[in-house]
């Protein structure tokens, strides 16, 4: 057979097939697409409270309005809330990596190893049902008022979704990709480190961003147990004094943090995992 | 071109000097359960002949594809893979190209066909280096940094094509590899395929349930039984394919004489 004739139905096919690049609309208008009824929503629904609280003379002690809670935000940021912002964001962030650590390293051994995941998997399910708020003075007893307990904390509520969502993805693998990979020689570490593992990325990416959602409550719990610093701390220290409105601006700042962390996490999966196609921009 | 396919070739490392049998099934069988799925299947394949199971869907014939790669432990009987037998043995001599192309989505057209060379142990730059002057020939020339998900269904199949040849095994499973294309492209993919086999001596277990297909491309054809799969009868193909192109072959009369034997054998 000639090679002329052998190539000429390749090319043929070829353009024919080769697909056009796509489109894509660009990041603003995606951003705009996805988040600009959300944010009206949340214009309209702030408009409402604040006619609310006007309308009725909701006392501030009360009811804090919107205004005034910006109004905190100016006049306690330096003296309250900016002081106790960062003990509560370096644990949120502390506690975080440690469960990204450990979560994605305990799923990878007990995905290994499967008698280990037989024999710890159980208990790991177990010791979710006790709930952290009571764990939380425990461990302020075992290990003092400083950001260790906290931190311990944020790692223990984050670590789970990271491990279960972590093990689903890499036990989920479609088992003819590595029937596939073993007839092309590779070795189980191959296997692992070239399809399991990049398989389940975005698995471990939508429990990071469970997690992500936890790790300021996670912060708040531990602070509530024994504290002297952090918002948490600080919304315990201004319920009695009536402080309402600092106490709003307190709770925007952890919604912040966690949006913060939501968003960053699925940057991160934007950029480690690109060939996942989501329709958002986050 | 012929040449440089050369380059890949599997050339029976270490297989049994001088003999001249490719894939030998003596008596096997294998049962799911209490669902047998193949019952005292025997035949032989001659080295570097290309054979064609066609059957019933639900036949057993991708099991048996996968009991020859050793990736399933039959029940009964012997397989021996250019006499190996054990399961590691099979394994480490057999390629298998799956009905979906399974191309990691992670990984571009290049690296995806390289994988196999990879898994021998060799660098990620060499294994590029190697496997890419075979996308020219594959019609992938250009596309070598394309992700699978931007590839037609008929290139992807391509690109699954070249990394089970890169493999450099000396026996090639090919499981409904055009299964999940439209039938304009799976006629292109077979004339394609007809013609790329030529270039390559590897011995081809073709499994298909397209009657068409089988005929076309391989040089016999085992007709086989719905579940429990037997062999029904073993047609010898022999027809001139050598500068004909698919549709000159697909309507000639020997063509058309030797479907209706094997449709009538399913039956």
């Amino acid at each position: 057979m000639s090679a002329k004739a052998s190539e000429q139905p390749t090319t043929d096919a070829i353009s024919a097939e080769a697909p056009s690049p796509r489109k894509r609309p660009s990041l603003w208008v995606r951003f705009w697409r996805n988040y600009a009824l959300a944010m009206l929503f949340v214009i309209a629904m702030l408009v409402i409270w604040q006619l609310w609280i006007k309308i009725f003379h909701v006392p501030k002690y009360l009811f804090a309005s919107p205004t005034g809670v910006v109004t905190s935000l100016r006049a306690d940021w330096s003296r309250y809330l900016e002081p106790n912002l960062w003990p509560t964001l370096s644990e949120v962030l502390v506690g975080f990596g440690i469960s990204i650590v450990a979560g994605v390293g305990l799923a990878i051994v007990l995905h290994l190893f499967t008698p280990l995941r037989r024999a710890v998997y159980p208990l790991l399910i177990g010791s979710q049902t006790i709930p952290i708020v009571v764990l939380a003075p425990i461990l302020v007893i075992l290990l003092g008022y400083g950001l260790l307990p906290k931190v311990v904390i944020v790692a223990l509520i984050c670590f789970f979704p990271i491990v279960v969502n972590g093990l689903d993805g890499l036990r989920l693998v479609d088992d003819d990709f590595i029937r596939m990979m073993r007839t092309l020689d590779a070795s189980r570490w191959a296997i692992f480190r070239k399809v399991e593992f990049p398989g389940a990325l975005p698995s471990i990416f939508s429990g990071m961003r469970v997690a992500a959602t936890f790790a300021a409550i996670g912060a708040v719990f531990g602070e509530w147990a024994g504290a002297s610093q952090g918002l948490g701390y600080l919304i315990q220290a201004s319920t009695p004094n009536l402080q309402t409105a600092r106490i709003f601006a307190a709770i925007l700042l952890l919604t912040l943090i966690a949006m913060a962390l939501f968003g960053l996490v699925s940057l991160l999966e934007r950029i480690f995992c690109p060939w996942v196609s989501r329709g958002g921009v986050l | 071109m012929g040449e440089q396919l050369v380059g890949v070739q599997g050339g029976g490392t270490g297989a049994t000097a001088g003999s001249n049998v490719g894939i030998a099934f003596d008596g096997v069988g294998k049962a799911f359960g209490d669902v047998v799925a193949l019952d005292g299947v025997t035949f032989e394949i001659e080295r570097h002949s290309r054979i064609g199971i066609v059957g019933p869907s639900g036949g057993g014939k991708s099991t048996l594809l996968q009991l020859t790669a050793g990736l399933l432990e039959h029940d009964v009987g012997t397989i021996e893979v250019e006499g190996e037998t054990s399961t590691q043995g099979r394994l480490s001599r057999c390629a298998m190209m799956p009905q979906r192309d399974l191309l990691l989505p992670w990984r571009t057209a290049l690296d995806n066909a390289m994988i196999a060379v990879e898994n021998r142990g060799v660098s990620k730059k060499d294994a590029r280096a190697k496997t890419k002057p075979f996308f020219e020939h594959f019609g992938l020339a250009k596309f070598e940094d394309v992700r699978p998900d931007a590839l037609s269904g008929g290139m992807r199949q391509r690109v699954s094509f070249l990394r089970t040849l890169m493999a450099e095994k000396d026996i090639l499973l090919l499981d409904e590899p055009f299964g999940a294309l439209d039938s304009i492209t799976r006629g292109q993919m077979q004339e394609w395929l007809l013609r790329a086999l030529g270039d390559v001596p590897r011995t081809v277990l073709l499994v298909t349930h397209d009657v068409d297909e089988a005929l076309l491309l391989s040089r016999t054809v085992v007709v086989m039984s719905a579940r429990p799969g037997r062999v029904v009868t073993v047609l010898d193909v022999g027809l001139q394919t050598e500068g004909l192109s698919r549709r000159e072959i697909v309507t000639s009369p020997e063509f058309i004489e030797l479907k209706e034997s094997a449709l009538e054998a399913i039956e």
